[in-house]
């Protein structure tokens, strides 16, 4: 059977979303990026907003976010997203705005921006991928790392006494009026995949429909900053993060 | 005409906004003008002033060293700008909270009982318009109509109600200034 | 009809010119003394009228990264603080410049180093005008003298920003920002539609339609040589705007025997300073930079076979100074006289100077 024989409508069983495009990624194999990317796609594409879509990317592994998927992008200063998007998001009220943001990003250097943003209850969608661990700059702690973890800054295990605790940013912000949705997903199972899906979609509705700030973290793993094969890092995760960080709705308002 | 103004007191004595009066007062008369407050916390209690021009010409610098004019509401400020006079100014000062009266031979000294007469009139925020009164009374360099509509402009819509009073305070005002 | 003559702070005149010259947007943080341009624009409401976005931020950082998400979408944006706030604004302003964003930036001036005085300043130059910020950039550097000039230079920071795609500021100082004088307002202009701007600004990030490629605002480059490229051309840029913009005023000058130069309000003091020069027989004359950066060196450079002696007076230690010396290169004498940490010198103070280091 010749390959152009099987390429053929009738036989598609899985595409990639249009708005994905062919550049190579620099994500390691395994990483969630590449799953979370590719479902912000399909939600922007199933919602018809192409047109309308503006990301705010970070610094961290996600800095190339723009690299991916093909809408207008902001590149941010590091933890910056939510007041970049604060603004993006005001001064284009028909836009859908959404940050993308890892756990240094996020929880760490822009803490206040996160809470503030959150807190004025922004219609955006902060995108918050929280794999306990600096990926981008080579494993270093971060502060959602778990206690007794190991990285390149903690090559003992996280100290409390020294670091203080793994920071549950996510609680922090269901407390805010201005946040209306929160929950915590994960990318490591089909069935978590359809799930992740599910929230990044309400997300974004929520923005579209301006009930404020809607926060959606996503648990992930990286293997190459755990030093662990995808699999193990899958297990891992399930074993250690998700006791930390449980999967689950915090809000939904 | 130039006329170069200091007027220093405590915060909260209606210093600045005397000398906002001012200022809006010569717009309305199409003089140049400049108002240069101290600002900062005095404004809250402390020592505060403001240097006012009002001129026929353009205006160099909104900061000064020596003034035509002095208002002076309490002692501190006496001790710092008696001196900054220009020989032949004036200066004014209320004497309530003045220990140690104004010295110099070379300028015009008028006092004027404002504090005393704002708690008479029973209405101490008429105080700073008791001043002014006194002021133009020595210097008419704004006649009281454009010191209305400065009022006028320089108040909110809401405090408009409060312009009859102003108007009496500076009437008062022209009456009890005296040459010391 | 005459637009009508006001009265005003020089922060309230910075206020009321964004919404007549269609800002988009002002972002903010309370900081002494420049809070009343803040204070004026929530006063005013221009959310109801022209559909300003007004806000107040959790800090200046946030404040300047949202003027860079509004830049990011060619909306006219700005942000206002003084000079600790200005300080934590750099790293957003290295980046405006870095992704060729245009905005408006004021530091109304106070006296420093760290928390320091409320009280004004001119200490920021070398910040402003040498960079700040990290990387080889440069900010298009406007000092008003007057409230007038605080109004007028809104509407002309903007213009100059959308014309380089680069950043300006507005450097002001504690005396311009409080004092009132009169001033004339700019007519009111309306706010840029979104088809203008996708029109004028083809790189804003707006939204990809089907007809063009995805934009993105950034100023990453990892390719060491693209990034050099990059530098170079907006070195080109700086070039041009070197050749273009520069502006200053001349008072006095003509057959002056010595040369002030002085920006903002100690242009304005100064001016007193060659009144009271004149009364006594001496002439001084003062070139005001109404543009920082472009510096109007070749300006200056004319004067070295006319006078005596030039001084640069500023509120700092001696920063302008440096480019009053390059500007003319040693072929004239060239002294400084600052006073520091928020102390205004007054214009008899000036003239001893002037006496006392070019006499």
């Amino acid at each position: 059977m010749d390959v152009n024989e099987i390429i053929k409508p009738e036989n598609l069983v899985y595409g990639k979303p249009r708005l994905m495009n062919d550049n190579a990624m620099h994500y390691c194999p395994g990483c969630s990026h590449g799953v979370v990317h590719k479902l912000v796609a399909e939600v922007i594409e199933d919602m018809g907003m192409e047109e309308n879509a503006i990301g705010i990317a970070p610094v961290g592994c996600a800095v190339f976010a723009y690299n991916y998927i093909d809408i207008d992008w902001l590149e941010a200063a590091h933890g910056r997203a939510p007041a970049i998007a604060t603004a993006v998001k005001r001064l284009n009220p028909s836009k859908m705005v959404f940050t993308y943001q890892g756990d240094g990003d996020l929880a760490a250097i822009g803490t206040a921006e996160t809470i503030h943003a959150c807190n004025r209850g922004e219609n955006i969608v902060i995108i918050f991928i929280n794999n306990g661990i600096y990926g981008m700059t080579g494993g270093q702690m971060a502060p959602t790392t778990l206690e007794g973890m190991v990285t390149s800054t903690c090559p003992y295990g996280r100290n409390v006494e020294l670091n203080g605790y793994p920071l549950k940013i996510s609680d922090l912000v269901a407390q805010l009026d201005g946040a209306c949705y929160v929950t915590r997903q994960s990318v490591h199972t089909p069935a978590a995949v359809r799930k992740a899906k599910k929230a990044l979609r309400q997300a974004f509705e929520n923005s579209m429909n301006h009930k404020g700030a809607s926060l959606v973290e996503i648990v992930s793993t990286c293997n190459s900053g755990w030093k662990m094969t995808p699999d193990q890092a899958n297990k891992w995760m399930e074993q250690h993060m998700f006791e930390k960080y449980p999967l689950g709705d915090l809000k939904n308002e | 005409m130039k006329e170069e103004i200091i007027i220093a007191g405590f915060g909260g004595q209606g210093v600045l906004s005397m000398g906002k009066i001012l200022a809006y007062s010569g717009l309305m008369e199409n003089k140049e003008v400049s108002w240069m407050p101290s600002y900062g916390p005095e404004q809250r209690g402390g020592t505060a002033n403001v240097t006012v021009i009002l001129s026929d010409e353009r205006i160099s610098s909104p900061v000064l060293n020596t003034f035509d004019i002095a208002i002076i509401l309490n002692q501190p400020s006496l001790d710092k700008f008696e001196s900054k006079v220009k020989p032949g100014g004036i200066l004014i000062y209320d004497g309530y909270g003045i220990h140690h009266a104004p010295t110099r031979k070379d300028i015009e000294i008028y006092s004027i009982d404002a504090m005393n007469t704002a708690i008479e009139m029973n209405n101490s925020k008429a105080f700073n318009m008791i001043v002014l009164g006194g002021l133009l009374k020595i210097r008419p360099m704004v006649t009281l109509e454009n010191v209305l509509l400065g009022l006028k402009k320089s108040l909110p819509e809401r405090h408009h109600k409060l312009i009859p009073m102003n108007e009496q305070a500076i009437k008062k005002g022209m009456e009890i200034i005296k040459r010391v | 009809m005459a637009e009508e003559i006001r009265l005003m702070k020089g922060n309230e005149a910075i206020a009321h010119a964004a919404i007549r010259c269609g800002a988009d947007g002002y972002f903010g943080y309370p900081i002494t003394p420049q809070s009343e341009i803040l204070e004026t624009l929530m006063e005013l409401k221009p959310w109801e009228t022209t559909g300003m976005v007004v806000l107040q931020a959790e800090s200046e950082i946030a404040a300047i990264n949202m003027v860079y998400g509004g830049a990011g979408c060619g909306k006219a944006v700005m942000t206002s603080s003084s000079s600790p706030g200005v300080s934590l604004k750099q790293e957003g302003i290295s980046y405006l410049a870095g992704a060729e964003l245009p905005c408006l930036i004021i530091n109304v001036m106070r006296g420093g180093p760290g928390l320091g005085t409320i009280q004004p300043s001119q200490a920021d130059y070398f910040q402003t005008v040498k960079g700040g910020g990290h990387g080889d950039y440069r900010l298009i550097t406007l000092a008003p003298a007057s409230v007038q000039e605080m109004a007028d230079f809104v509407g002309l920071g903007f213009e100059l920003a959308f014309k380089y795609n680069n950043p300006a500021i507005i450097l002001a100082d504690g005396v311009i920002g409080q004092m009132m004088e009169k001033v004339v307002l700019p007519p009111f202009q309306k706010r840029r539609t979104e088809e203008e701007i996708r029109k004028n600004c083809p790189w804003a990030a707006l939204g990809k339609t089907a007809d063009r490629k995805r934009n993105v605002i950034t100023s990453l480059e990892l390719d060491p040589a693209v990034m050099e490229e990059n530098n170079i051309r907006f070195q080109k840029k700086y070039k041009i705007i070197e050749k273009e913009e520069v502006r200053y005023e001349e008072i006095n000058c003509e057959d002056a025997d010595y040369l002030i130069v002085a920006f903002g309000s100690m242009a304005r003091i100064c001016q007193k300073t060659i009144e009271m020069a004149q009364e006594q027989g001496i002439k001084i004359g003062l070139l005001r930079p109404i543009t920082l950066w472009p510096f109007p060196s070749q300006a200056i450079a004319a004067y070295t076979d006319k006078v005596k002696g030039i001084i640069s007076v500023e509120l700092n230690a001696g920063q302008m100074v440096e480019d009053v010396r390059l500007a003319v290169n040693g072929k004239v004498k060239v002294e400084h006289f600052g006073r520091l940490g928020g102390i205004v010198p007054t214009p008899d103070e000036v003239l001893s100077a002037i006496k006392e280091k070019l006499m």
